[in-house]
């Protein structure tokens, strides 16, 4: 599948931002010591709705005609793409209120607020899992196909979410706090696990061929021409290929600085090093993402002359 | 009704009339224009509703050639359908054919993405998707003798090999055409039920492999050899 670079920032950045308001509201509601703090919640508040806004915002950009994507929200019965569009939109009156009531109330806040706080995290959940249903819910990509899909966004989008907190409570408090680093580890640990499954996963044999695609399942088939002297619109959408080589270099190399990098800072908990240690992570996470499209084969695929997917 | 189209791979010549003509027909049809992007350039590109691909089948000496052409199935579990967030394509229930509302698709290509066989494509200049509407505007319109009710695809195609039919009716010419010759669906383990049938090459004797004996045989076969190169 061609990479849309539009969609690769959408994910990953509106993917931390839900991570980011989902603990941050976990926390503070739930009565975490070092996040009874107004500074800290009203920050990490407005970091994660500028990072969701702003990947919602890039996600338009691949449409090839914007003019109509207000009916989006049309179809909430049978597309994921519409659910994933209303719950996005459907999150930002309860995160609003909720922020309301920390900038007005401080950490301890009227009921009524932090119900809205509750409803929002469930909502960054729901919208997450959504936008994973998207690539899930397609029977005619098997790398997508799968329940590995939606626990590694949601996995993923936690991790960043994790680290992002962390990197803000240094900020506001200039010391790490130890519960907020051993949850950014252990969702470290989590994200690296769920990928290193998924790319495992990934490399077993599909059941559809040349053969089934075509129907002649007695015989070997071999393409001897497209049809067409240019590449056409399939061939741009789903003929992106990419050698072997450097996808296995890419796998180490994200795997590498999204995970094991941002592990190590977080360690050294300085303030200085979560900004790095965020900020590999992000790189890390666009290179995984990158790879989560490079490496998905479509069915068509095999209409223009691959055996298999 | 279950409209959709039976194609004969056995008399398919692959001479890509039907791609022709579809374009022609649509492009001023009910869609709006089939676009070309740099159509007299090194690059062209544009959006087609029918597309012809050439398979060799089988190992030589005992190959054969197949010509391929590939259109909306107009399937029966359409997931184009189902993914759309914009509710720019439906699935007629009178007819079953599947078409894109081009007033409401927003361009986001999850339709295309959800199609195993390649069917839609994104129009370059619109900026919406395009596909096959078993040409909708020309089969129910009453104007046209009876006979030319039919896609354009299928009056055009020279050798007869495409035919358009209800598939719902036992007793129809693509119904009769399944059941004689085996129909086949593509790839039928993904479920989405497609309507378009191709029916197999029929087998044909492989071609004899005659015998040469003494001297004059022998120079007889070289000199074949050398007039058939």
């Amino acid at each position: 599948m061609h990479p849309a670079f539009s969609v690769l920032i959408f994910t990953v950045v509106s993917g931390a931002g839900y991570g980011l308001i989902f603990l941050t509201i976990l926390g503070h509601l739930s009565g975490l010591a070092v996040l009874q703090n107004q500074s800290l919640l009203l920050s990490s508040g407005v970091l994660s709705l500028v990072m969701i806004s702003g990947g919602l915002l890039s996600s338009t950009l691949h449409l090839a005609n914007p003019k109509n994507a207000w009916r989006a929200f049309s179809r909430f019965k049978t597309s994921w793409l519409s659910r994933e569009a209303v719950f996005a939109i459907l999150f930002y009156p309860f995160a609003l209120l909720y922020l309301i009531g920390v900038w007005m109330q401080g950490a301890e806040i009227a009921a009524v607020f932090s119900l809205a706080g509750w409803v929002a995290a469930v909502l960054a959940m729901i919208t997450l899992f959504c936008t994973s249903m998207i690539y899930a819910s397609l029977k005619t990509i098997r790398q997508w196909n799968s329940a590995l899909t939606p626990v590694s966004y949601l996995a993923l989008g936690l991790m960043s979410g994790g680290v992002l907190l962390l990197m803000l409570q240094i900020m506001v408090d200039d010391t790490a706090s130890d519960v907020l680093k051993n949850v950014a580890l252990a969702l470290l640990c989590v994200g690296v696990t769920v990928k290193v499954i998924y790319f495992f996963w990934i490399g077993k044999p599909s059941g559809s061929s040349i053969k089934t695609a075509t129907g002649f399942t007695q015989a070997s088939v071999r393409l001897l021409d497209q049809g067409h002297s240019s590449n056409g619109f399939l061939n741009n959408e789903f003929g992106y290929t990419v050698s072997a080589n450097k996808l296995l270099r890419i796998r180490f190399l994200a795997v590498a600085v999204a995970f094991f990098l941002p592990m190590l800072l977080v360690c050294l908990s300085g303030p200085f090093a979560l900004v790095i240690a965020t900020l590999a992570m992000l790189a890390g996470l666009l290179a995984e993402r990158w790879l989560f499209f490079a490496e998905a084969r479509h069915v068509v695929r095999m209409f223009h002359g691959d055996q298999s997917v | 009704m279950k409209l959709g189209l039976v194609v004969d791979l056995d008399t398919c010549v692959g001479c890509h009339g039907c791609a022709t003509a579809c374009k022609q027909w649509n492009t001023s049809g009910t869609i709006g224009p089939l676009s070309d992007k740099d159509p007299y350039g090194k690059d062209p590109n544009g959006a087609w509703l029918n597309r012809i691909r050439t398979y060799e089948v089988g190992d030589t000496p005992n190959s054969k050639t197949v010509h391929m052409p590939m259109s909306c199935m107009h399937c029966e579990d359409a997931a184009c359908v189902t993914v759309c967030p914009t509710g720019a394509s439906y699935k007629r229930s009178e007819d079953g054919i599947v078409l894109v509302d081009q007033d409401k698709c927003m361009g986001c290509n999850l339709c295309a993405w959800a199609c195993p066989y390649g069917a839609r494509e994104l129009d370059p200049n619109e900026g919406t998707m395009k596909k096959c509407t078993l040409c909708v505007d020309r089969i129910y319109d009453e104007k046209l003798p009876e006979d030319e009710r039919k896609p354009a695809c299928v009056l055009t195609c020279p050798t007869k090999s495409r035919t358009f039919g209800d598939f719902d009716d036992p007793n129809s010419e693509v119904s009769k055409l399944v059941r004689e010759r085996a129909g086949k669906q593509l790839m039928p383990e993904l479920g989405y039920n497609p309507v378009n049938t191709y029916l197999p090459p029929r087998n044909k004797p492989v071609a004899v492999k005659y015998e040469t004996t003494g001297i004059a045989g022998k120079v007889k076969g070289w000199v074949n050899k050398v007039i058939a190169r």
